[in-house]
């Protein structure tokens, strides 16, 4: 496995245990999740406990500790995104993938998860695609996206 | 680029910005918030930009990109100046005719104007739209004028002003004094009134002190703050320095959400050219104040919202709250006596040491003063961020900004203050939105979600709705919340599945109370009133539940069964496809059937049915 730079991230940062939020977000949208040996250098490098680091680690819903698949799709389930159906979205993914939120499908393509709001309540419910914003969504133009994401088309039923 | 060294200096600045307006003809005004570009308001830009390039008319027309206008849901919209004309949805694609109609020739574009749903007609000017007339524009109005990588913009619209004259004119406690007499109350939830905190502050021992600015919108169905701090981050940052130099600190926080990427970007990019232009760094304005500014990641926890959580937070912790015998102000991050403020609560800071107490107390109810953002969602036709005046009637947000119920629906409940707070029925639409008539009526504020409910939603759902977040987000300190909530929970989720007892209503009643009674902190002290307020006016929805095994609205799952109207089924298919779970059966061109055994009552195959055939009973 190649080696993970840190240096980037640490910049500035050193020695400087309260920085150890800011470095996880940064370490986690570089990465895509904690890896283990990284999260040994912040250790070290911030002067914060391991257990300390694993402690923040595990709190914040931003950080995984597993990797996560090509493809982010992230539901909203805040309130707005909820009276309109973002139930719906979430029964979609367990029907067509077989995976819960928080899961990353066995070919490592999609990890599907939940967010509380994204602050785009007119528009709900919300899908986010990697960096984009998805209005108005529904179950219908859910299944084409987890398609084309998983890069197949609807295996026919019966198959 | 010019160091802004003295008040005068932002005089020239302005005037320079006058200057240049007054040699273009048009403007184009186009929000590029988060939302707008969900919508596809970056392509619809670009398009703008490309095309005024090749007509030639780059000179004479300018085009500025600013955050969000509010009508969400209209967007990717286009604000033409002057003429106020809006054009509403429009995409890339209409850029063209847009240049080479209203641009070069001033004709207007009727089939791109405000379609209004109540009154079926076309509408011209943006101050014409009944979702805008009701309301009372100060902080969103100024997001037109200003683009949030322009420092001059906001210097143009009078920005930094305020700073100066407070640093020239006033003293700490002559600031503190201003702000304390205008009634300004926190705008994220409790609504404690700012000058108090900051008087506490001011007075509390100590050398160091903090300013921070809570950005953890965290209350699901709000996003005014996303919207200010992505659209006017300099108006907050003038609002902190003003806060600094009245409690006397000289280093503040904005705390933003992760969650709100765009925000994160702009408050960087405000603190960046701020400290460029010498607005933030030592001796500011030439005065003895220095100040300066971090911006601090959430990391995805709603407790973090909490004051004594957050602080734990930006000091690189698990952001657990504390007991508050000790208030923040007095010790707050890392022990020093700390103002916590909200970002709507810093930004209305300016236009008060601006325009005087008075100015700012002549809107509003006797306790409840000046404007507040409300994030109007849910069920109505036009949705969107509305800022009203303290004391308007939920009736006339709900009606006539949010021109009532979609669909022929009825409206029954708005949510409002998220989690925290609490829904209240149609027949107390008449109340005022204040802090204190919400509060009374068993809701609160909150950071100013509303969440409109018809006869479409559940009571009983959006009381399990909220206690699964909760319980998902107590960090678990404390007995009451951690397993009040999930007891509450067991119940709901008792009553919402069919397997209620009478008995339990009284039990759910009893825990609500007592969770609210012992909990440590805010988040588990108010976690009880989505259970508490819909027991107390929609019981009759927990008894269909509990006495009939029904559900009203026809969303809990378990008390409902989906089947397929056979005269209005075309025999199409689509749904048959769309049935994740192999449920729907039937021949092509015959109506289809549902195998109640086999159905999840997931509900996709009614979004997919285009013929609205699919019934739920």
């Amino acid at each position: 496995m190649a080696k993970i730079n840190l240096d980037s991230i640490l910049e500035g940062r050193r020695s400087q245990p309260h920085m150890l939020v800011e470095v996880l977000l940064d370490l986690q949208d570089q990465e895509g999740y904690l890896p283990e040996e990284a999260l040994k250098t912040v250790s070290k490098e911030l002067g914060v406990p391991l257990i300390d680091v694993y402690r923040v680690a595990h709190f914040y819903k931003a950080f995984s500790l597993k990797p996560r698949g090509k493809n982010l799709i992230t539901i909203c389930t805040g309130t707005a995104c909820h009276v309109r159906g973002s139930d719906l979205l979430v029964n979609q993914v367990r029907g067509q993938l077989g995976i819960e939120p928080g899961e990353t499908t066995a070919d490592g393509q999609i990890t599907v998860e939940c967010v509380n709001c994204v602050g785009a309540c007119a528009l709900g419910p919300i899908v986010i695609h990697n960096d984009a914003y998805c209005k108005n969504m529904t179950p219908g133009k859910l299944r084409r996206k987890l398609d084309k994401a998983a890069g197949r088309k609807k295996e026919a039923k019966d198959a | 680029m010019p160091r802004v060294s003295h008040a005068k200096d932002l005089e020239i600045i302005r005037s320079q910005a006058d200057g240049r307006k007054s040699r273009t003809r048009l403007e184009l005004v186009i929000p590029n918030g988060t939302c707008c570009q969900a919508s596809g308001s970056a392509a619809l830009i670009d398009a703008v930009r490309a095309e005024l390039a090749r007509q030639g008319l780059q000179q004479d027309v300018s085009v500025r990109v600013t955050g969000c206008l509010g009508f969400c849901e209209q967007e990717p919209m286009i604000l033409v100046e002057p003429g106020n004309i809006l054009y509403c949805q429009v995409s890339a694609k209409d850029a063209a005719e847009i240049v080479s109609r209203t641009v070069k020739k001033g004709e207007v574009i009727d089939t791109f104007l405000f379609l209004d749903p109540v009154s079926g007609k076309r509408i011209e000017k943006e101050a014409d739209i009944p979702f805008y007339k009701a309301q009372s524009r100060q902080l969103i109005h100024m997001n037109r004028f200003v683009d949030p990588f322009s420092i001059e913009d906001y210097i143009a619209t009078g920005g930094y002003q305020a700073i100066a004259k407070a640093l020239k004119e006033f003293k700490p406690s002559a600031v503190i004094a201003e702000v304390k007499a205008s009634g300004l109350r926190g705008r994220g939830g409790a609504g404690f009134p700012t000058g108090r905190k900051w008087e506490e502050a001011h007075e509390a021992p100590g050398d160091e002190k903090y300013v921070i600015c809570n950005a953890d919108e965290g209350d699901p169905g709000a996003y005014m703050d996303r919207c200010v701090l992505e659209a006017n981050p300099h108006a907050v940052l003038e609002g902190m320095m003003i806060g600094a130099y009245a409690v006397g600190a000289s280093k503040g926080y904005i705390y933003v959400r992760r969650e709100y990427p765009l925000a994160v970007k702009h408050c960087r990019i405000a603190i960046q050219q701020a400290r460029e232009y010498g607005l933030l760094g030592e001796n500011i304005l030439g005065s003895n104040f220095s100040f300066d500014v971090e911006v601090a990641r959430g990391g995805g926890a709603f407790v973090c919202g909490e004051s004594t959580a957050l602080m734990t937070s930006i000091e690189g912790k698990v952001g657990e709250p504390r007991a508050k015998d000790v208030h923040t102000v007095r010790e707050g991050l890392w022990g020093r006596p700390t103002v916590l403020n909200n970002v709507e609560t810093w930004a209305n800071v300016p236009s008060i040491v601006l325009n005087g107490a008075k100015w700012f107390a002549s809107r509003g109810t006797e306790r409840s003063k000046g404007t507040k953002i409300l994030a109007l969602t849910g069920r109505v036709k036009n949705t969107g961020l509305v800022e009203i005046a303290m004391g308007t009637p939920i009736r006339t947000i709900v009606y006539d900004i949010g021109g009532g119920p979609k669909n022929g629906n009825r409206i029954k409940a708005v949510q409002t203050g998220g989690p925290s707070g609490g829904c209240l029925p149609e027949r107390l639409f008449d109340l005022p939105v204040d802090f204190d008539a919400l509060w009374d009526a068993g809701s609160m504020m909150g950071s100013g979600g509303m969440v409109v409910m018809d006869d479409k939603t559940c009571m009983v759902d959006v009381a399990r709705y909220f206690l699964k977040f909760l319980l998902d987000e107590s960090c678990g300190k404390c007995v009451p919340c951690r397993v009040g909530i999930d007891r509450m929970l067991e119940i709901v989720t008792d009553i919402a599945e069919g397997r209620g007892r009478p008995e339990q209503l009284d039990l759910l009643q009893e825990l609500a109370e007592t969770v609210a009674e012992a909990s440590l902190c805010g988040l588990g002290k108010s976690a009880p009133n989505p259970v508490l307020s819909t027991l107390r006016y929609f019981m009759e929805e927990y008894k269909a539940h509990v006495l009939e095994k029904r559900c009203p609205a026809a969303v809990c799952k378990a008390l409902v069964t989906y089947s397929i109207d056979a005269e209005k089924c075309t025999g199409c298919g689509v749904c048959l496809k769309a049935c994740p779970h192999d449920s729907i059966t039937g021949e092509k061109k015959k109506p289809h059937v549902i195998d109640a055994a086999l159905c999840q009552r997931c509900g996709i195959c009614i979004g997919e049915c285009k013929f609205d055939a699919i019934t739920v009973l």
